[in-house]
């Protein structure tokens, strides 16, 4: 099954991010194809390269690179949303792409489910 | 764009406006998806039902009153509101205190139509 | 329909909002903070889901709290896998956020 996914906050405020990629891991494990994960809201603060957690915390935006070079999963941030919170190409973590808004309703007519994520 | 496909779109809002970027931001997910011929409708229940006042004045806040855009939605092909009436009644807002038209629904309505729905997303 | 709700009761009416449009063949799965409402001294709020309407709790939520001895009776606790399941089996999907 094609399942799109949309986060709605940013890394380590809220769990939503946490749970996004949890859910990702065991979808991808059990089979499923993760379509595409958008990032929205306050959402795309994960997609910055500039993030830099204490050692002994899980690093939340490698995590998301790491699952879109393993499983070639589309990681696509709004660029209103994006430009909005000052993430730019120049400080876009690897793996992800800044693109509209029509990208998320795209995931949603593509994939046979969308799961939100948020707060 | 996905040639071909139309699903049922439900734009769930439960959220009162400014205290929280979700309401404009949701709409501007509303206004794309008039480009991709779907058939869409928004509910606006709980909180929600305050998006649609009427008299909304920002200026005092310093942010952008986007209620107006409700109005336009109608030029996007998007005609299909609905609001929720328990959710009306429980904060004493009547039907003529909204700045658009909508169409009225009981609760049990509305739990009808999201069960119909191919993709819901709320904000 | 899966329901997704994120909120304790005690917090925001999220939980109570989503009930109150569950229908019979529906699913309601409690994550993060709502995993308080599975508990037995939290139940109340759930005690209002209508017939019919299937409940789960996502078990590394209610582990990572401390409640892993607390599930409420009439719950099925999942973990991320179960989730998943849970997404595939139902039609559609909406989280109560």
């Amino acid at each position: 099954m094609k399942i799109g996914i949309l986060v709605n906050e940013g890394p380590y405020q809220r769990q939503s991010s946490d749970s996004a990629w949890q859910f990702c891991q065991a979808a991808i494990a059990a089979g499923h194809e993760i379509q595409r994960v958008f990032f929205y809201h306050d959402g795309v603060n994960n997609a910055t390269k500039l993030t830099d957690p204490p050692q002994d915390d899980r690093h939340i935006v490698n995590r998301w690179s790491a699952l879109a070079q393993e499983h070639k999963v589309d990681l696509v941030v709004c660029v209103a949303a994006a430009l909005r919170r000052g993430i730019v190409e120049e400080n876009l973590a690897k793996g992800f792409r800044i693109s509209g808004l029509g990208q998320l309703v795209e995931s949603a007519i593509q994939a046979d489910r969308l799961v939100v994520f948020g707060d | 764009m996905s040639e071909g496909v139309t699903k049922k779109f439900l734009f769930v809002n439960r959220k009162a406006p400014y205290g929280s970027v979700y309401a404009l931001e949701g709409l501007e997910v509303v206004l794309i998806s008039a480009a991709f011929d779907q058939d869409v409708s928004l509910a606006f229940i709980d909180d929600g039902v305050y998006q649609l006042l009427r008299g909304q004045d920002t200026k005092a806040i310093g942010m952008k009153n986007f209620s107006p855009t409700y109005r336009a939605l109608e030029g996007y092909d998007i005609e299909k509101l609905y609001a929720e009436r328990e959710s009306l009644e429980a904060r004493g807002v009547a039907e003529g205190d909204l700045l658009v038209d909508v169409k009225v629904l009981g609760r049990e309505e509305m739990a009808a139509l999201m069960d119909e729905q191919d993709v819901v997303i709320g904000f | 329909m899966l329901h997704i709700v994120n909120k304790s009761p005690h917090e925001r009416s999220a939980l109570a909002d989503c009930l109150a449009r569950a229908r019979a063949g529906h699913a309601v799965l409690l994550i993060e903070d709502a995993v308080v409402a599975a508990t037995r001294g939290s139940a109340a709020t759930l005690a209002a889901a209508p017939a019919g309407v299937s409940l789960y709790v996502l078990s590394p939520d209610l582990q990572a709290r401390g409640l892993a001895g607390q599930l409420a009776e009439g719950i099925t606790a999942v973990d991320y896998r179960g989730f998943v399941d849970l997404v595939a089996a139902q039609p559609r999907v909406q989280s109560w956020l």
